[in-house]
Parts: structure tokens; sequence; C-alpha cells
């Protein structure tokens, strides 16, 4: 399932021998973070339509752009942000443009209380098959608001820095960190409701 | 000490391997002596580790078929005109 470990994969030499114009050199960069962009576009669109446009874009733009690539920073980090733009554009088409702006302003204090607060049970990721917690992780994600999950997906799945995600999204760094803060204690309040130990409070799954 | 919800702003700053040891020293603190908050940081970090650990899904074919055939046209394209 996992791909073929990559021997020794090196970014920077392939990116150097694309913008040579070796095709092959780009193939192995696309092969190596496609699945990455994937993943990082449906759950910024939730859209599998949307999704597919937003990796096949993403690895055009890069493509046709290699001459502007500076190399000042990771190949990698330049593909996410093109991958960003393209899902972000996609969101606000299909929301009409009205709810999506990640310059909203957002309240912080009172939501950060937390509701459920109980230990796990052990190892949870064992109790379930992949496809059962696959598929838990990423109701949770979905059920964020955009401007958190984007931010989640930036800064813990594809770890950019606070930096190079505030770049990305054109947000500041406070920003940033409260979106994370909040994307964060979201998700474990969700995934807590799965994973808590039973029979501690038998309310637990209403 | 810190209340619950002052401690949970700087929870980033917790979890945060690069921060200064004073700063996380004091927070350290409160998670010494309340047990919710004790809870929250646990499971918080479960909560990353369970993210991080998951390999991205495979794309579907069709999905990639497309993806490749518009990369291949656009190489040929350029090297057409090279
Ligand atoms: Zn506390």
């Amino acid at each position: 399932m996992t791909p073929t470990t990559t021997a020794a994969f090196d970014e920077s030499a392939l990116v150097e021998k694309a913008r040579a114009g070796d095709a092959q050199a780009f193939t192995e960069l696309v092969n190596h973070y496609e699945r990455k962009i994937y993943r990082l576009a449906k759950h910024i669109t939730q859209n599998d339509e949307d999704a597919e446009d937003v990796l096949q874009e993403a690895f055009l733009k890069a493509y046709e752009h290699l001459d502007g690539f500076k190399g000042d920073s990771k190949f990698y980090t330049w593909i996410v942000r093109i991958a960003v733009n393209e899902a972000l554009m996609k969101l606000r088409k299909r929301k009409g443009d009205r709810t999506v702006s990640l310059d909203e302003p957002i309240e912080t204090g009172e939501e950060t209380v937390q509701r459920e607060i109980a230990v796990w049970e052990d190892n949870p990721e064992q109790r379930y098959s992949r496809t059962e917690i696959q598929q838990i992780l990423d109701e949770a994600v979905e059920g964020l608001k955009p401007d958190f999950r984007t931010v989640f997906m930036l800064r813990d799945i594809e770890e950019l820095s606070t930096e190079e995600t505030a770049e990305a999204l054109g947000i500041s760094i406070p920003a940033v960190k409260s979106r994370l803060l909040r994307a964060r204690l979201a998700l474990r309040e969700k995934l807590t409701r799965q994973f808590r130990r039973k029979g501690e409070d038998v309310f637990a799954h209403l | 000490m810190l209340t619950c919800k002052q401690f949970l702003q700087e929870l980033n700053d917790y979890l945060d391997p690069s921060t200064d040891p004073a700063t996380k020293c004091h927070l350290e603190q409160h998670v010494n002596e309340c047990p919710n908050c004790f809870i929250v940081v646990d499971t918080t970090k479960k909560t990353l580790q369970i993210y991080k650990g998951l390999e991205p899904q495979t794309i579907p074919e069709s999905v990639k078929a497309r993806l490749w055939k518009a990369l291949e046209k656009k190489m040929a394209a350029r090297k057409a005109q090279a």
C-alpha cells in the first residue's frame, strides 16, 4: 500500500534537473507529492471534482512556472502554496463568493473551553480498521470551518512552519496560531467522542 | 497559578518543542496540578499523533490517469517548442 520507500529522494536535485528541461525528473516530483496534494485539495474543497481539478492545475502550473521557482523555499512548500490558492478559489466559487474569507476576524476565548474531557481507550488506532480510522479522522476535519481546517492541514499535516502557512494563506502569524489552536482543540474534542474509554459515561455516545 | 482558560490559550506553546524551558516549566505547573488540563494535553498529543501517522490514501486510478494525460500533453508541447 505504501509507496516503495523512496530511495534517497533528493528534492533539490530533481528540481534542478526539471528546470533544465528533464521531464523525467518532474515526473518523479509529481509521483512523490501527488497523494499529499490530492489529500490537501480534498480536505480544503471537500469535493472530489474540485480536488481533481486542483491536483491537475497545481502540477500544470508548477510545470509551467518552474523557471519562476527561485529555490529559496522548498519545492514542496511552493507546490503546496499553489495548490492551496487553487483550492481556495474553488471553494469561494462554490460557496457563491460569500462565506469564505480567510481574513475574517475570529473570536477567541469562550470556545477554548473544553466540554469533552475524558481519557481515551488505549491505542484506538489498533481497535479500528484503517478505513474506519481514516473515516473518523476525515469526518472530524471536514466538520471544521474552512479557515480552521486549512490551517490545520498546512501546519499539522503538511508540516509547514507558522510563517510559511501565514504566507501561503495571506494571513497574519497570530491568526495562524489562534486558528491552529482552535482547530486542534476542536479535533481533540471530536476524537474524544469516538475514542473515550467506555464505561465511564453511559451517555458518551449519544 | 494559571486558570485553565489561560493554560489552554498557551497549549500550542506547551506542545511546541521549540518553546523556551522557562515558559514550558511555567505551563507544566498547571498541568501537574490540574487533572482536566492533563487529559486535554494528553488527548491533544494523541490527536496529532494519530493524524500524523496516517499515510495519504492512494489517488483513484481515473484521477491519476487524467493528471498524467494533462501533464504529458504539456510536456510534449514544451518539447515541440524547444
Ligand atoms: Zn486546567
